[in-house]
Order: structure tokens, then sequence, then C-alpha cells
């Protein structure tokens, strides 16, 4: 049965405490538990670090909002650890990163074909062609660069071919500016799906920019630097969606109405009892955010929450394969281009466009997600296996073919 | 571009850097009373705690093909686990394809630095990438045989990526030279030959006659990696330090 998001209240925010033990739990299995269980465990990681991002901005902006901002922000850093603790230790940051792309091919998809406004799923198609690259990108360099199978990870539920190139994806900043949805007229899910593509999409800028640096390899080092450029365009793009004449209360609210959803889809798919008792606990946990902030939004802004809510949640993000989905994107929409805040096939992209000079500017002395998975076609067991196909070993130990 | 590894310069790392300065934070440090009594004990109170409740790194795939839950069933009937036999050839097989790009990226470094005397040639790092290359194809035929899938990141497989995650660090970091580079290789050359040893073993134990020949071929051409990866480390290391005249012994 449906949440009535105006009945249930949940667990009361002074009712909302850990311990370091309770915070630091066991992890889930790299090589045991199902690639969406990590999916789900990245894509929440970045739920919270947005709603710790947007806490501390507000902060800054309302003098009457710091005291309640930084009441319900302490519990969800709590909320970001316990989850992001969640991530096994043997799962080294490429890997990790196969990890920040599947979930931003697979929520992306699920979020496209569910989101209600034709423009709206059109950037989402837009950003997920892109994402989908990076994924081949990255599963290149750690096929190349470990030896290893990007599939041990990726669990055969998403493709790893090229999408919309990483080396045309470089934009001048105002062609990843969008059109707002108009806040009076959008459909709730509409923001919700604005509010956490561009959520999960932030943790994923911050989580390469920080393990960029820790990489040895020069290739390495450049392809997280240009891809991390690429994730601060979809933010640019994801945020920009946003109406910005809402008021601080009003993204606040709906920022935990959004973290409500993600959790109850978490919920709604997870097959690991304890990762799943985890997503039940910080579904009551929202609901008391939620509730708080329903609260303040009537004694403060003098408006009703139902103006802005949905009675109900819709039905959550789909945490599944959508191969076909993205195929079909990739075969009908690859050559799109933004132009401002429309997307265009690249024929209508006029020479020197500043996009064009935006990107060859950056590509001047070589790309580096081209050079990563030059002549790379990814196959089972690495790209070695397929180089030793129909070679054999003789009788001294040696290669024959 | 630096061929040599340990020349004079400014490093500030030690004590002696500022002698003013440290012997401050000595007196600092010996001011501060800790504020909870103990020792580093409480460290490995706490991950004991924690391993009780750990269920391990992970499982060995279920043979999918009726040929290998065929072997598996019967081994199992004799008091055998089969799985460890198939999580052990996983870890060899990672560590052999691992081990090509290792080599390649030797091989690189040995364009950039060059050789020296008592080092590796070029053919020498070659004839080694080649042989991981076959020794990863042998152990992933040896894994099919078995009805196990080659592709699967094993439990062990895992561990020995984990274990070993420093070595290809060494080898892709452009500010290493070959030299710093067979220090890296030396780990992965006497965990490889230990790696092989253990693996006669279990198909010894195991009745696989066939393998077992096959192995300790793996293992006569690892033992050989070794000793001129130890050589050319040697060579180069004394070469640099110049209390060889004749630094090294000439590679077979």
């Amino acid at each position: 049965m449906a949440l009535d998001l105006f009945k249930e209240k949940g667990v009361a925010l002074d009712r909302q405490v850990f311990t370091w033990k309770d915070l630091v739990q066991r992890p889930y299995s790299k090589l045991d538990d199902d690639a969406f269980t990590r999916v789900r465990v990245i894509f929440m990681n970045g739920i919270e670090a947005d709603a710790l991002r947007f806490k501390h901005i507000a902060a800054r902006m309302s003098r009457q909002l710091r005291e309640p901002l930084a009441l319900i922000r302490r519990v969800e850093h709590h909320q970001q650890t316990m989850i992001n603790w969640l991530n096994p230790p043997d799962q080294n940051p490429l890997e990790t990163t196969l990890g920040f792309e599947q979930v931003a091919i697979e929520v992306t998809a699920s979020v496209a074909q569910k989101e209600p406004d034709p423009y709206m799923a059109q950037a989402y198609r837009f950003g997920l062609l892109e994402d989908f690259d990076h994924l081949y990108r990255y599963a290149a360099l750690y096929d190349r660069l470990e030896g290893k199978d990007p599939n041990c990870l990726i669990q055969s539920y998403s493709d790893i071919r090229p999408g919309r190139p990483t080396v045309v994806e470089h934009r001048h900043p105002l062609d990843d500016l969008r059109r707002p949805y108009d806040m009076r007229t959008a459909h709730p899910l509409t923001k919700i799906h604005a509010l956490l593509i561009t959520a999960a999409e932030f943790q994923t800028h911050d989580y390469y920019m920080t393990v960029g640096p820790m990489f040895a390899d020069p290739v390495a080092r450049q392809l997280y630097a240009e891809i991390a450029s690429i994730e601060e365009q979809h933010v640019t793009q994801y945020g920009s969606l946003q109406d910005p004449d809402e008021s601080l209360l009003e993204k606040w609210l709906l920022h935990e109405a959004m973290e409500l959803y993600c959790y109850q889809s978490c919920m709604a798919y997870e097959g690991n009892p304890r990762v799943k008792a985890i997503w039940e606990r910080f579904v009551d946990y929202e609901l008391g955010h939620l509730h708080f902030v329903m609260e303040l939004f009537q004694r403060l802004e003098g408006r009703d929450p139902a103006e802005v809510l949905p009675a109900t949640l819709p039905e959550p993000v789909d945490f599944k394969s959508h191969r076909e989905f993205v195929r079909r994107v990739l075969s009908q929409e690859v050559d799109l281009r933004a132009k401002g805040t429309e997307f265009v096939d690249k024929a209508e992209i006029p020479p020197g466009h500043r996009s064009l000079i935006y990107r060859d500017t950056l590509n001047a002395d070589g790309s580096p997600s081209e050079i990563a998975a030059a002549g790379y076609q990814w196959m089972p067991g690495t790209e070695l296996a397929g180089r030793v196909q129909g070679v054999g070993v003789g009788p001294e130990g040696r290669l024959q073919s | 571009m630096k061929k040599t590894t340990s020349d004079v310069g400014l490093n500030r790392t030690g004590i002696q850097t500022s002698p003013i300065d440290s012997k401050e934070t000595l007196e600092g440090a010996q001011q501060g009373v800790p504020s909870s009594p103990g020792s580093g004990l409480g460290i490995l109170e706490v991950r004991a705690l924690y391993a009780k409740e750990s269920e391990g790194l992970g499982t060995v795939p279920v043979p999918a093909t009726l040929k290998g839950m065929f072997t598996t069933a019967k081994e199992l009937l004799k008091g055998n686990k089969p799985t460890v036999f198939i999580d052990k050839l996983g870890e060899r097989l990672g560590f052999e394809r691992t081990g090509v790009r290792l080599y390649e990226a030797a091989l690189c470094k040995f364009d950039i630095h060059g050789p020296w005397q008592g080092g590796p040639s070029r053919e020498q790092l070659e004839k080694i990438l080649r042989d991981e290359l076959s020794h990863f194809i042998l152990v992933r035929e040896a894994m099919e045989k078995l009805g196990a899938d080659p592709t699967a990141l094993t439990p062990s497989a895992n561990l020995a990526a984990v274990a070993s995650k420093g070595i290809p660090h060494v080898l892709v970091d452009p500010r290493t030279n070959l030299v710093q580079c067979l220090e890296a290789l030396l780990v992965a050359e006497l965990t490889d030959n230990a790696g092989w040893e253990l693996l006669i073993e279990l198909a010894q134990g195991l009745g696989q006659a066939e393998l077992v020949e096959q192995f300790e071929q793996a293992l006569g051409v690892e033992a050989e990696h070794l000793m001129l990866v130890r050589r050319w480390l040697i060579a180069g290391v004394t070469g640099e330090a110049g209390v060889r005249e004749e630094a090294g012994v000439p590679a077979p």
C-alpha cells in the first residue's frame, strides 16, 4: 500500500541516534552481492551528500533556518556515513568508479523513462549517453591498467561500449544550462527527478575529484580529470533544471521528499537483508525529517505542504537493467549536441561555435578518453583473452598459434 | 627524466631537517597526556570484534556445466573440497593476467630508461610478458576443463589483487625508473613462484596428473623469471651504488 506522506510520521528527530559501531557496519560483498546493491549504496551516498551540501549552503543564506538545518543535517551526515561505509575495502577506487557509472546509467535510464516532462526526459537521455560512454572508458582503463575484467563489477547488467564519445562531450558552460521546470505547474515527480539526478552527479564529480590524484598512471590521472570536468557539466545541466524561484524552504521540503522517495525505491528492490534493514530504518527517519520541514513550511511560509508534495510517493526508481532502452537511445540520439538550452543534431552546430572552440582548446594536447580506450572492445575475461584467441600453449609451456 | 634512485637532495621528512622545531615538537608531544589509558592493543580488540561478525570476502561460484558439477560431486564424495582448487586456479589466472600488464609497463620503462650493465634486454622482458600470457591461457584452459568459470573473480584472486595492489602502482608511475620497478616485480615473482608451488600441491592431491605436469613446467619458467629479476635488480642497485665494478651476473 502506498505511503501516505501526510499521515505517516516516521521516527521523531530526537530518536534518530547512532553509535560508532552502528555507523560502521559489515560491508556488502564485492563478489557475492548483486551489482545493484552496490549501485544503491553509491546512489544513496550521493543523495545524502547532497542533503548536506544543500543544507550547508542554505544555512549561509537564511538566519531563521540555521538551527533547524543544523539539526537535520547532523542526522543526515550520519546516515551518509552508515551508507558509504557499506562499500567494502577490497573494492578499489577504480572499481567503485565503475559502480558510479553504473548508477549514472541505470538510475538515469529509469528516471528518463518515468519523467512526465518531455524536455526534462530529453535532458536525462542526453546525459545518460555521456555517462554510458564514461563506463566504457573506465572499463578500458581498468582492463589495461590492472589486467582485470570490469564485468566482475557490472555483472552483465549494462553494456560496455562507447556512447556519445567523451572527447565531444566538452561544452561551453552556457551550453550546459537548461530550461528550468516551472514550480507552479511541474509534476512533483519532475521536481524529485531533477533533485535526485543532480545529487547523484554531484557526488560522482566529488568522488572523481577526490580519487583522481590517487592514481599513478598519467592517463588515469588525465581521464579522471577529463570525466570530472564532464560531471561538472552534468551538475550544471541537472542543477539548472530546478526552478530558481522556489524558496529555500520549498527546496528543502522537496529535497526531503526526494530522499524519502529514493530510500523507498531502494527498499523495494534490495535483496541483501542487512542493507534492506538500513533502507527501512532510513525511510522512517526521512518521514521524520519530512514532517519536521512540513511544520516549518506551514509556520514560516504560511503555506500548505500539500501545495508542493503529492499525497503518496510515485512508483519507485527501477533498479534493474535498462539495456534495451539505453541501446535505443544510443541508436537514435548519440549525435545530439547542446546549443544553449536546446538539443540539436550535431550538423546544426556551426563552425566556430563557442562549444567547439571550448572543446578543441581542452583537447589540443590529446584526449585522455580516446587514448585510454583506443581500439578497446570489452570481452569476457578482459582484452587479453581476446589477444590469445586461437592461441594455445605448447608442450614447453610456450605460446603457439 | 631521472634514471637514478638514491641521489642526495632536500628531503625534509626527518627531524634533523629542523633541529629547533623538532626539539619543540618533541617537548609538545611529551607535555600532552593521552586522554585514554592503554596501548595500541585496543585496535586489535576492535579488529577481533569485527572479524567475529565477518562472513569473509565472498565465495567460489557454482560450476555451471554438467561436467563441472559431476567432477565436483565426485570429489565431494571423496571428502575433498574441489572449490579450493578452483579458487586458487582463479588466483593464478588473475595474477598471470595482471602480470602481462606489469611487463607491458616494464617494457615502457625500458624504452625510456634503456639498459644497464647486467640489466634486462628488451627481448628478455618481452619473453617474460609472453610467458605470463601463456600461463594465463594455461590456467584458463584448466578451469574450463573442470567446468569452472574463468571469468569469475574468486575470493583468492580478489585477495591476491588486494595484497599486490601496490605493484602496478609502482610500474605505471612516471616518476619510477626500471630498477625501482624491478623491486615491485620481485615481489610479484616471489609470490607467483609460491603460488605455482601451492597449485601443484593441490593438483597432485586431486590426482590431476596432466595439470601437475603442465604446472611444473610453468613453475620452471617462473623460477627463471625470479632469478632474472633478482639479478637485474642487484645489478641495477649495486651499479648505482658503485660497489661492484662488474655489476650483476650476466643473464643466461
